[in-house]
């Protein structure tokens, strides 16, 4: 599994990062998660709001920063 | 009319606040309030705390009018309507729909290729940072409801001629070709709950405060050294009312700087109560919350220098040409 999270490296972008990565801890999965900075690509992905997050390719959340708790679901 | 001076009193202004501040700092530190360190520790703390609790109470609702008005839906409504109506609609619509600095580049690529045209994607990027529910409430609770609803008024105008103007500039090429590009995905309209609508505002009140306490807490600062410290003549050799060029200083100054308007406020106040004319006071507040290299900075990446130029060209002038309207008619507003 491949999480990335959209951000411009804002304080709040940077929060969802280290949210997603203590989620993955917990859950034990392997999953490689990985901040994407570049405005192009994160235009490519068509999200008006950021920190987003993605897995898989997949828009799953935007504008928004998740809890650990919430991600981990999502994770499932 | 005595019920609401009284509401207005206690509740906006907080006078019971500025009270038992003034308490503390006479019975408990034994400083007057008239002393040079007493007034400015007065300034400080009921800045401060008045500030903290008013952004609190308002940003809780004011997030909950904003959940009702996410950018998606904003870019739908805004994609309707053209010339001037747009324009209009589009700085109406900054005011109410929340978005992150972070945000905006994202948010300006959304717009401009769902083909809205650029002058109205302005209009919304103008009055965003720049007239905010939050500081009309903050305006009127420091200075008065005459000066708040007049700097709203202001603002969505410099939004809407701006926009206007370079939307008739007709700059599309000066976008860079990668926003055009690409497709967004339309995310769908979710059904949000009540309760996810109150969680929303609550997140919003804890975010916004993280964001901006530092700023307060300077911006709290520097008012209380303005207020107690600097000699009033000082002051009103450079920013005085009788200066031409009072309000093309308090511009140029607060262009480069960088602070939310909830930290802008307490300067303004203090240069205000130091006899800096109301326009002046303004005008800096604006040139500081609605121009900043970091913005400047991040809308590069999405847009030619040229179409960046004339952005920043155009909102320092509306910004100047407001500050000496103001100073003008000032005295109307007190």
């Amino acid at each position: 599994m491949i999480i990335k999270i959209l951000g411009t490296g804002c304080a709040n972008c940077n929060k969802l990062v280290q949210n997603t990565k203590k989620a993955v801890a917990a859950l034990g999965i392997a999953a490689a998660v990985e901040k994407v900075q570049d405005m192009k690509a994160i235009a490519g992905y068509g999200v008006m709001r950021l920190p987003a997050l993605v897995i898989d390719e997949e828009v799953k959340v935007v504008g928004k920063i998740l809890k650990v708790d919430e991600i981990k679901e999502l994770l499932k | 009319m005595f019920i609401f001076a009284w509401l207005n009193n206690q509740l906006l202004k907080m006078q019971w606040l500025s009270d038992l501040v003034q308490g503390f700092v006479e019975r408990v530190l034994g400083l007057s309030v008239q002393d040079q360190l007493g007034g400015s520790i007065h300034f400080f703390v009921y800045d401060v705390v008045k500030i903290f609790i008013l952004l609190s109470v308002l940003i809780f609702t004011i997030s909950y009018v904003q959940s009702f008005f996410p950018p998606e839906r904003t870019k739908k409504i805004l994609g309707g309507y053209r010339g001037i109506t747009g324009n209009i609609l589009g700085a109406l619509l900054g005011t109410v729909t929340p978005f992150c600095s972070c945000s905006s580049i994202p948010l300006f690529i959304g717009f401009t290729s769902a083909g809205l045209p650029l002058g109205i994607t302005f209009s919304f990027l103008i009055s965003s940072p720049l007239v905010d529910l939050a500081s009309i409430l903050l305006l009127a609770s420091i200075f008065n409801w005459k000066i708040a609803f007049a700097y709203v008024v202001a603002g969505l105008i410099l939004a809407v001629i701006g926009g206007t103007l370079i939307g008739r500039a007709r700059l599309e090429g000066y976008v860079e070709p990668f926003v055009y590009s690409n497709t967004m995905v339309n995310t769908d309209q979710e059904t949000v709950t009540l309760k996810e609508r109150l969680g929303f505002a609550g997140e919003q009140v804890l975010n916004i405060v993280q964001r901006v306490w530092l700023y307060i807490l300077i911006g709290v600062g520097i008012g209380a050294v303005i207020h107690n410290w600097i000699p009033e003549n000082i002051i009103s050799m450079v920013l005085g009312q009788d200066k031409w060029y009072s309000a093309l200083i308090a511009t140029i100054v607060g262009v480069p700087m960088y602070a939310d308007i909830f930290g802008t406020l307490p300067i303004a106040e203090a240069l205000v109560y130091k006899g800096v004319g109301i326009g002046t006071a303004l005008a800096f507040m604006m040139a500081v919350t609605a121009l900043s290299l970091p913005s400047l900075i991040m809308l590069k990446t999405a847009v030619k220098f040229r179409l960046l130029a004339i952005f920043f060209v155009v909102v320092t002038i509306g910004i100047i040409i407001l500050g000496y309207t103001f100073n003008a008619f000032g005295h109307l507003l007190v």
